[in-house]
């Protein structure tokens, strides 16, 4: 029996202290513990981001991707780490590349592309898997997370990308975030939105990867996107809305690879769990709120109202 | 080519296999069809999820697994006719529904494989929902498939045409007394039906591309709606047909990848060989203008 | 009332046979123009004739296919914080979940790399400028509230607060007047109008309708059928300068309450027909997004 199946048989004791030191006991607790921050900080941060450009679906196809990656690595005998970062970083490029007018119609015919994409992928990642014999627990943890046999060297992995995608992100974030907003002001100040969004795509790509390593490369929305969403249903404030994300992803990610450990059900369903209730929450909270102030929540405030300004010399007569 | 049928014909599950595989591929290509015009992707990828967590949910409640199946798919299905245009719920939400149905459907896998009620086929019912299991359909459930396929076939026949006008142009079609409400009603239960019949083909993860490659390769190809509607069908059997029978000729591969990986390497076609989309016609890309700038997010047309 | 500083300078925007060409065939040709500095111009001119275009060359995103164009002495695109845009139709997104305030930052410095820090004396000063600017469009109280959920004249006032931010010398607005009701039309317009003449910015506004800017124009150029024509609204805005622009029999009839009407004006042919009312051709495409 594995030392998870031992130590999880009996059971939790309900006293958090003890629980948690049998849990860290355990070598690749304490690195699935590690992986997770890592990953949570890096997602809530390119989450945060991702939310605002409306880039979520691209962000959940980058990670679909990312299971052939990973599935052909373990076939052809190489770190399911490498096969990861490798599936989603040739998708972020190809669709970087792709020229606009390959795209074809917007509508029907790009969701028609990405939804092509998604099940290919998925395909070969069945084909892959059936090629090195795995069977039901290797596809489940691929595509629902697992968070058994997490190395030393998979975290140092991690950890490096991670860091290395937060020092880009510090280089463009302000002038990404005004391409965002406000894409044809920023144009016009010099900002090249183009280069910028094929940057944040290779920055999506590293991300999905990393996530999917955590939470299986099919619900990489719980890591990815609810943390961030519900910070943004809290705050609209920059700073104080990234920080928000980063402490609820820190929060979903340690509570449920807790959760998990003690109970026999993937990491993915705990994880996708308590961020979807996370979200609802904060949603739900934001339209509680408003509703008690009586302020519509996203309605228009009345047209003829006079706003307070500065004394301006009144109408100009004719020129 | 009599050969070859004589070969199908000699082994049972072969036949099964291509005739319920026929079927299911008519049915997804014309009803991709529609799903593509509509530009409601979306629903087909909701469906999956729903289909494979509604699967999974029977079977670890220990019912036959196409009774969460197709129960969830048209109770799903009835909910989207329901709700109707997109009421401002965005991306956002969706997704995070969705993601969070799927892990659910983790949840009723993990439950159903180590329940003591699972035999030793545990492993294989799961995979087979997660991927298709053609190619391990018995006499009865093929003659099943076959039946709801071809029933969807035939209720597309039946409304293809104000399906389309009612698609084009709604509010055209309405003044015209087109009934569209009830059209986008049986249009969603059509979609379930085929939903519940693909997963069995090539499984709840990929049924979104039987519905999409099809249909979107057929709509490069050419701009006439009805031809679209019929080539797409053509393209989806013609994928199904080349899947078995590279799944025949490779048992490694499993064949929910044959027929996906034809059908993509079709979609593939009509982007690499300008030449098959030569026909387009009325809906070929215009020029942009060189200063489009490309920002993203934020920015729509005036409320 | 020209202001000292504009005596005698060089032209804000010099225009001299300038032509624009996009998507294969002439936008505008051989167009002669200049704009004195602290002016306030409005580029009139049918659906698709040329104006945002007009406005894009200013900014230096469109090339010119032939002649010259000066932005204050210099080439255009050099601009920087000299030149304040507000690109046509923006409208943003209800769920955009971004602070006016922080829209107007942007504004001031969200095209420089790195991290901003959260102290210093520049900071501070930007702080101050951004909370000014707000002040000064009347946007004070509702400035921190998320811009998804503004009315359309809020909005507006936000993003005219964004392009002053930096100072400019030069403002471009493109359409901004147009997905407003009529009051605020009114109070927006305004509202340039006293700004640009306190502070002796030069404006270039793109209208389909002159009258809610009529009585602060300085100037108008007026675009159709490939050719510009400017002067003072009177010298333009007259049945013979329009029919001869035209080429056609126009009609410019002023009614009682001094507003004026330009009456059998063509639509510019454009690549397909819209709804009326839209702009299409030089204005870009409107993505409809998926249907759900």
């Amino acid at each position: 029996m594995t030392p998870h199946a031992v130590a999880a048989l009996a059971g939790p004791v309900l006293d958090p202290i003890v629980d948690l030191r049998r849990m860290l006991a355990l070598h690749f607790m304490v690195n699935a513990f590690r992986a997770g921050t890592v990953v949570a900080v890096l997602a809530a941060v390119v989450g945060w981001l991702m939310v605002l450009r409306r880039q979520s679906f691209a962000g959940h196809t980058l990670a679909v991707v990312s299971f052939p990656g990973a599935a052909s690595a373990i076939w052809l005998g190489v770190s399911a780490t490498a096969g990861y970062f490798a599936g989603s970083i040739a998708a972020a490029l190809v669709i970087a590349l792709v020229p606009r007018s390959v795209a074809g119609r917007p509508g029907g015919q790009e969701s028609a592309v990405i939804g092509t994409v998604q099940a290919f992928a998925l395909a070969c990642g069945a084909l892959f898997v059936s090629l090195y014999g795995g069977f039901l627990d290797s596809i489940t943890g691929l595509l629902f997370g697992s968070f058994l046999g997490v190395s030393d060297s998979q975290v140092l992995t991690l950890g490096a990308v991670a860091v290395a995608v937060l020092a880009v992100l510090a280089v463009i974030g302000r002038p990404l975030l005004f391409a965002t907003v406000d894409g044809a002001v920023a144009a016009a100040r010099g900002v090249p939105t183009r280069a910028l969004s094929v940057a944040f795509l290779l920055v999506l790509g590293c991300t999905a990867a990393e996530v999917s390593q955590v939470t299986g490369a099919l619900l990489v929305f719980a890591l990815l996107v609810m943390p961030a969403a519900a910070a943004q249903q809290v705050t609209a404030r920059p700073v104080a809305g990234l920080v928000l994300a980063v402490g609820f992803g820190l929060a979903v990610v340690w509570v449920s690879l807790s959760v998990a450990f003690w109970s026999p059900w993937p990491v993915g369903f705990w994880v996708s769990t308590f961020g979807f209730a996370l979200y609802v929450g904060a949603a739900g909270g934001r339209v509680a709120v408003a509703r008690h102030r009586r302020t519509p929540v996203g309605g228009r405030r009345g047209a003829g109202e006079r706003e307070r300004g500065r004394a301006l010399a009144p109408g100009v007569v004719g020129a | 080519m009599t050969t070859a049928a004589f070969f199908v014909l000699a082994h049972p599950f072969l036949e099964s296999a291509f005739a319920a595989g026929t079927a299911i591929a008519l049915a997804s290509g014309l009803i991709g069809s529609v799903v593509v015009l509509r530009g409601q992707v979306f629903a087909g990828d909701a469906l999956s999820h729903v289909a494979f967590t509604g699967a999974l949910a029977a079977l670890a409640l220990g019912v036959d697994l196409r009774l969460g199946l197709y129960g969830g798919c048209l109770a799903f299905a009835l909910l989207l006719a329901v709700l109707g245009r997109r009421t401002g719920a965005d991306d956002t939400v969706i997704g995070s529904v969705f993601a969070w149905v799927l892990g659910l459907g983790a949840l009723f896998l993990s439950l159903f494989t180590t329940s003591s009620s699972g035999t030793g086929g545990n492993g294989t019912a799961g995979v087979s929902v997660l991927f298709g299991s053609i190619l391990g359909l018995t006499g009865g459930q093929a003659l099943l498939d076959t039946a709801v396929a071809l029933a969807v076939v035939a209720g597309m026949v039946a409304i293809g045409r104000p399906l389309l006008f009612a698609s084009l142009d709604p509010a055209v079609a309405a003044a015209r007394g087109v009934p569209v409400r009830a059209l986008s009603t049986a249009f969603f239960v059509l979609l379930g039906l085929t939903a519940g019949v693909a997963t069995q083909a090539v499984g709840a993860l990929l049924l979104l591309g039987l519905l999409a490659a099809p249909a979107g390769a057929a709509q490069r190809m050419t701009a006439r709606p009805f031809l679209a509607l019929w080539l797409s069908a053509a393209l989806a059997v013609g994928s199904m047909w080349a899947g078995l029978t590279i799944a025949y000729l490779a048992p490694l591969a499993p064949p929910s990848f044959g027929i996906l990986g034809v059908a993509t390497a079709v979609y593939l076609a009509t982007f690499a060989w300008p030449a098959l989309t030569r026909h387009r016609g009325a809906g070929s890309t215009r020029a942009t203008p060189p200063a489009t700038v490309s920002g993203s997010g934020g920015v729509i047309g005036a409320r | 009332m020209a202001e000292d500083r504009t005596i005698g300078a060089d032209p804000a925007v010099h225009l001299a046979d300038a032509t624009v060409r996009l998507g294969g065939r002439d936008i505008w040709a051989h167009v002669d123009l200049d704009i004195a500095p602290g002016t306030f111009v409005a580029i009139l001119g049918p659906n698709g004739a040329g104006k945002s275009t007009l406005v894009k060359a200013v900014l230096g995103v469109v090339p010119l296919a032939g002649g010259r164009l000066e932005v204050f002495g210099r080439p255009p695109g050099e601009g920087g914080g000299d030149i304040g845009y507000l690109p046509q139709r923006r409208s943003f997104d209800p769920g955009m979940r971004v602070r006016g305030v922080d829209v107007v930052r942007m504004g001031a410095d969200g095209d420089r790399w790195g991290l901003p820090l959260p102290w210093g004396a520049g900071r501070r000063n930007r702080d101050a400028r951004v909370d000014d600017v707000i002040d000064l469009v009347g946007a004070t109280a509702y400035a921190r509230r998320p811009i998804g959920e503004m009315s359309g004249g809020e909005q507006q006032r936000l993003l005219i607060a964004q392009a002053l931010v930096r100072n400019p010398r030069l403002l471009l607005l493109d359409e901004p007047l147009d997905s407003l009701d009529l009051p605020n039309q009114a109070a927006v317009a305004s509202l340039i109008a006293d700004i640009s003449r306190a502070a002796g910015i030069t404006v270039l506004i793109v209208a389909h309708d002159v009258n809610p800017i009529a009585s602060a124009l300085d100037g108008v150029v007026y675009v159709a059928r490939g050719h510009a024509v400017s002067g003072t609204p009177d010298e333009v805005i007259t049945t013979e300068t329009l029919s001869a622009l035209y080429d056609t029999p126009i009609e410019v009839l002023t009614t009682s309450d001094g507003r004026r009407v330009v009456v059998g004006q063509p639509d510019a042919a454009s690549h397909h027909a819209g709804p009326h009312g839209h702009a299409h051709g030089d204005t870009g495409t409107h993505d409809q997004g998926e249907r759900r």
